[in-house]
């Protein structure tokens, strides 16, 4: 595969290096982009007529682990309606929601996905998490674990230890061969483990007297200290529940002073701001606050969003948000499971639907497209479903259509509850994206936020991933949305690292992927003080010895390390 | 000499990972911080031990993978089954044996947990790692399970004795109570027993969550357990600052089965309006629990998949082992680490006589003396690294503490094998 391959006169969109659908070749070789290739050995893709992007990198997806796992295990009735038979080149699996591991791959690399993010890794099941990303095949993966009820990070918090708190964060990236921080519903979690939650910023955590803000600023500060390639990646307090829109502004204003790395402009990722954007007292009056929160991530430039669409089907929720889960369970009646961990994290899972004649679904599904079609810079918000929680991410390409025509948008509003018109603004947008936005929400601007440079884009020596799809960007108009999603469900070429994965919608290879993880630098005084304090700590409080905890080598048969040079004092 | 530190034991669920083994002259001389069942299986680790046959004649290990292959791929309805002794890696590739050879694949849960998960897949379940219990729990309930004898160290490592952060005072901090339809060791090591009815369990269960929801019971008691115990209980939980109830095949494979599992919940959920309350499985194999978990990832479905129709299929009752044993489905069979000879029900072990049979196991038992292929591996956790997950969910490294005896191969290698051999079989290798 490595004898070059030149994917040839396409109308190629790479934001990154400020190609805007011009008509030019790819080459690629020794699984990069080159800038040319010599020689008559290569192998020619003929993309002319059609739209050529770097390779998809999803930033929050649900797909290893045991949230995902105990997704599929708690919902055969969704395995049932959607059965992948074996073919030459592939697995057997299921799909739909909670699809098994080697469908997770082909589907994704079938909309010419190349790297998925796992956005919740519980530390203590990291191991876990690697061994279904082994079982992944095609993508780049990374795992990003849970700190934001971690006991070190509240203990650290509480004691106003920042250089601890930094040298705790670089040696759990070590040992779980993680790759960025992840907050789920700070303090909330660890105050469940008692049955309860936090209802703001200002609230404090049982026992460790701390308050979610201090929590998140603490962890922001120290994250952009240690200059870690990606930014804090926020799940707020108070995820659905009408009007939280408020703590999600106040989230984002609590750490704007905060000096991000080297390198970047932006020092937090709210994740799926959809169930973070209602406005109203209660169930029965919501509306959207999307053009609120929208209208701060305009103003303010350390702020980036995910969507978390909602897509109108039958899913599965997902989150390290334990209470926010029984709250679902209850609001539903749906089968729940809570799960746990230790010292770290928790987690729930309940199916939902997303009603079209629902009001409250309505709304959350317009205000997704409204945070994406408000806030202008299309660098600063990026697509996703926060798959399968806002729906299963074979959804994408209708997501795709919502934000590319606004006919697309408006056949679909005609069809839900008329609350979608009047508590949203969506109606009013007339905003349609652009190929060159679409590429980048979809690769662009999330590989960059999550520092992996060489991913979403086609300069010389980027990874060898692209994806080419069978539409002529110059005659389509919005009108002809269905072109555009069957173009997008069913890649004409995937290319991962330089093969061809997927051909004309199926998948013809299947190589492993690389698992992206961070190695931070820790002076060695912290690095001995901590490991005398995680000793102590886990021979008195964990169940498993500290020797036996971080991931070994063996788990990561393709893993790319990164590193990291922090700012100590 | 050689000592290893924090090994972790592959005999039962708790997957205790602090044990000390002395290696002297290639053979195990010491194991330190073990219970009496582990410390067994590592200084006998060297005897019964299986050897490589094929018809009851000694065999080469290609003779034997060779004959194994061929018996499967020649099969109509084969099936895989036992992986809950094995490591994650071998369990992995008994899932693609039996894609391959459109068979079904199937575990030990089928016979022990299987109810559980049935549970699960109806109404849910309220779980934690076993650090939760340690740190938080000041009422602990067994029922229907009796670790004093079966997970001898899970009440010193995790849900009795030790001392955890809000827990200061360990085994005084928190109040254990024994269900169960005889006076076990475990009823007397707890600090109340109620004795239940044998069968009656799904009956006191829904007592106690009428209770715990505020019904007054009209009966004087249910399940022979007179109203005030019930009461008495229900409060209890109620006033729990964390509860949990630790259940085992007492609940499972007694009258109702999944329905007291679907109850057992049920009242966990209730308990959960009032305190936190969480409940888990006493999972019996060292990595049963990773069985299903690999099953799940790979097709959907823990247990009793079916690959016949080329994508998987779950059934519990209809693939599920006993039952395709049982209805003389099964025209062939592979056994990993799994001793079903010894423990499935007469007539399926009956069948599973008639029907030619590849076992890979360590050791001799009566299922490797009634196949026609025996493959003796490397075992897993003593000769063979690999994951394994624990009874909670927690992943952990098996260590090899033993060169393993020239020619042997752990589990996944052999299973690799043997799915090569299939595949050229079948014509599916270019």
């Amino acid at each position: 595969m490595m004898d070059g391959l030149i994917v040839k006169g396409g109308y190629v969109y790479d934001p990154l290096n400020g190609v805007k659908g011009d008509k030019m070749d790819v080459f690629l070789s020794g699984g990069k982009v080159v800038e040319e290739i010599r020689g008559r050995d290569a192998k020619t893709i003929d993309a002319s007529g059609k739209v050529v992007m770097p390779g998809g990198v999803d930033l929050h997806s649900h797909i290893a682990g045991s949230k995902i796992n105990i997704g599929r295990l708690l919902r055969p009735e969704d395995h049932r309606k959607d059965v992948v038979p074996k073919t030459k080149y592939t697995r057997s699996g299921v799909g739909y929601s909670c699809p098994s591991t080697f469908v997770t791959g082909y589907r994704y690399a079938q909309m010419g996905y190349t790297s998925v993010m796992e956005a919740a890794m519980p530390p203590l099941g990291a191991r876990h998490v690697h061994e279904e990303l082994n079982d992944i095949p095609i993508l780049d993966k990374a795992g990003f674990p849970l700190f934001g009820n971690n006991h070190f990070t509240l203990k650290y918090v509480k004691e106003g230890d920042m250089e601890g708190l930094k040298a705790f964060i670089a040696w759990l990236l070590r040992a779980t061969r993680g790759y960025a921080v992840k907050i789920v519903n700070p303090g909330g979690v660890e105050n469940w483990k008692w049955g309860r939650n936090v209802g703001g910023l200002d609230d404090l955590v049982y026992n460790y007297e701390v308050s979610p803000r201090q929590i998140v600023t603490s962890l922001a500060r120290a994250n952009e200290e240690l200059g870690l390639p990606h930014t804090i990646h926020l799940h707020c307090n108070n995820l659905g529940v009408p009007g939280n829109y408020e703590t999600t502004i106040e989230t984002m204003d609590a750490v704007k002073g905060i000096r991000p790395a080297e390198g970047r402009s932006t020092n937090v990722h709210v994740v799926h701001a959809q169930f973070n954007a209602l406005d109203g007292e209660n169930w029965m009056n919501v509306r959207s606050g999307a053009s609120k929160l929208a209208k701060y991530v305009n103003a303010n430039e350390n702020v980036t969003l995910d969507m978390g669409q909602a897509i109108f089907t039958d899913t599965t929720t997902m989150t390290g948000d334990g209470p926010w889960q029984f709250r679902l369970h209850n609001m539903t009646g749906n089968k729940w499971v809570n799960s746990d961990v230790e010292m770290e994290a928790g987690a729930g899972v309940v199916p939902y639907t997303f009603k079209k004649d629902n009001p409250a679904n309505a709304i959350q599904w317009a205000i997704g497209l409204e945070l994406a079609l408000i806030v202008y810079d299309p660098w600063r918000v990026y697509m996703t479903t926060d798959h399968p929680n806002g729906g299963p991410m074979i959804y994408y390409p209708k997501v795709i259509s919502w934000l590319m025509s606004r006919k697309a948008r408006t056949d679909a509003m005609l069809e839900m509850n008329n609350s979608v018109m009047r508590r949203t603004t969506l109606a009013n947008i007339y905003r349609e994206y652009d190929f060159s936005e679409l590429a980048t929400v979809t690769r662009a601007a999330t590989a960059k936020v999550l520092g992996l440079d060489h991913k979403g884009h086609l300069g010389t020596g980027a990874d060898a991933d692209v994806s080419v799809y069978d539409l002529d960007p110059t005659t389509w108009r919005p009108s002809m949305y269905d072109e555009l999603e069957k173009a997008f469900a069913r890649a004409a070429y995937t290319i991962k690292g330089g093969e061809v994965v997927v051909k004309d919608g199926e998948v013809v290879a299947t190589p492993l992927g690389a698992t992206h993880w961070v190695k931070p630098e820790v002076p060695e005084a912290l690095e001995a003080e901590l490991m005398k304090d995680l000793e102590a700590e886990f021979r008195d409080h964990y169940t498993i010895q500290l020797s036996n905890y971080p991931v070994e080598d063996a788990y990561l048969p393709t893993g790319r390390m990164m590193t990291a040079e922090g700012r100590w004092r | 000499m050689v000592e290893h530190f924090d090994v972790v034991c592959p005999f039962c669920g708790c997957l205790c990972d602090d044990l000390e083994i002395t290696v002297e002259g290639g053979e195990i001389t010491g194991v330190k911080n073990a219970c009496a069942i582990s410390r067994s299986k590592f200084m006998n680790h060297g005897q019964n031990r299986l050897g490589l046959a094929v018809d009851g004649k000694e065999a080469s290990l290609e003779g034997a993978i060779e004959e194994a292959a061929a018996v499967l791929a020649g099969a109509k309805r084969p099936l895989v089954y036992g992986l809950s002794s094995t490591d994650c890696g071998a369990i992995g590739r008994a899932v693609e044996l039996a894609e391959v050879l459109g068979g079904v694949v199937d575990n030990t849960s089928s016979v022990c947990h299987g109810p559980t998960i049935l549970a699960l897949q109806q109404v849910g379940e309220s779980k934690t790692t076993l650090g939760e219990v340690k740190n938080r729990a000041d009422l602990v309930v067994f029922w229907g399970s009796n670790p004093t004898e079966a997970h001898m160290r899970h009440l010193i490592r995790y849900s009795a004795m030790p001392k955890g952060m809000y827990v200061p005072e360990g085994r005084k901090g928190r109040h254990i109570v024994a269900v169960d339809v005889r006076e076990t060791r475990m009823a007397r090591a707890a600090d109340e027993f109620i004795k239940v009815d044998q069968g009656g369990d799904f009956e006191l269960l829904l007592a106690l969550r009428a209770a715990v929801r505020g019904v007054k019971l009209k009966a004087e008691s249910v399940s022979g357990v007179p109203a005030e115990s019930i009461a008495g209980l229900a409060g209890r939980m109620k006033a729990a600052k964390v509860g949990i109830v630790f259940f085992g095949l007492g609940l499972t494979q007694s009258e109702g089965r999944h329905m007291n599992i679907d109850a057992a919940v049920g009242l966990v959920e209730e308990l959960n309006h009032h305190t936190k309350f969480l409940l888990s499985p006493m999972r019996g194999h060292f990595n049963v629990a990773g069985a299903n978990s690999v099953t799940t990832w790979q097709t959907g479905y823990p247990y009793a998949v079916d690959f016949a129709r080329g994508y998987p299929r779950y059934n519990p009752g209809e693939y599920t082992s006993v039952d395709l044993l049982a209805k003389g489905e099964a025209d062939a069979a592979i056994i990993i680490a799994s001793d079903p000879a010894a423990t499935f029900p007469a007539e399926a072990v009956r069948h599973l006589a008639k029907i030619p049979v590849v076992t890979l196991d360590q050791k001799l038992t009566p299922t490797t003396m009634l196949s026609r292929v025996t493959i003796p591996i490397a075992t897993a956790g003593v000769e063979a690294e690999g994951t394994a997950y624990r009874m909670d969910g927690v992943p952990l490294r098996l260590k090899k503490v033993l060169e393993p005896e020239e020619g042997l191969l752990p589990d996944e290698e052999v299973l690799e094998a043997i799915i090569g051999r299939v595949k050229t079989i079948k014509g599916e290798v270019e």
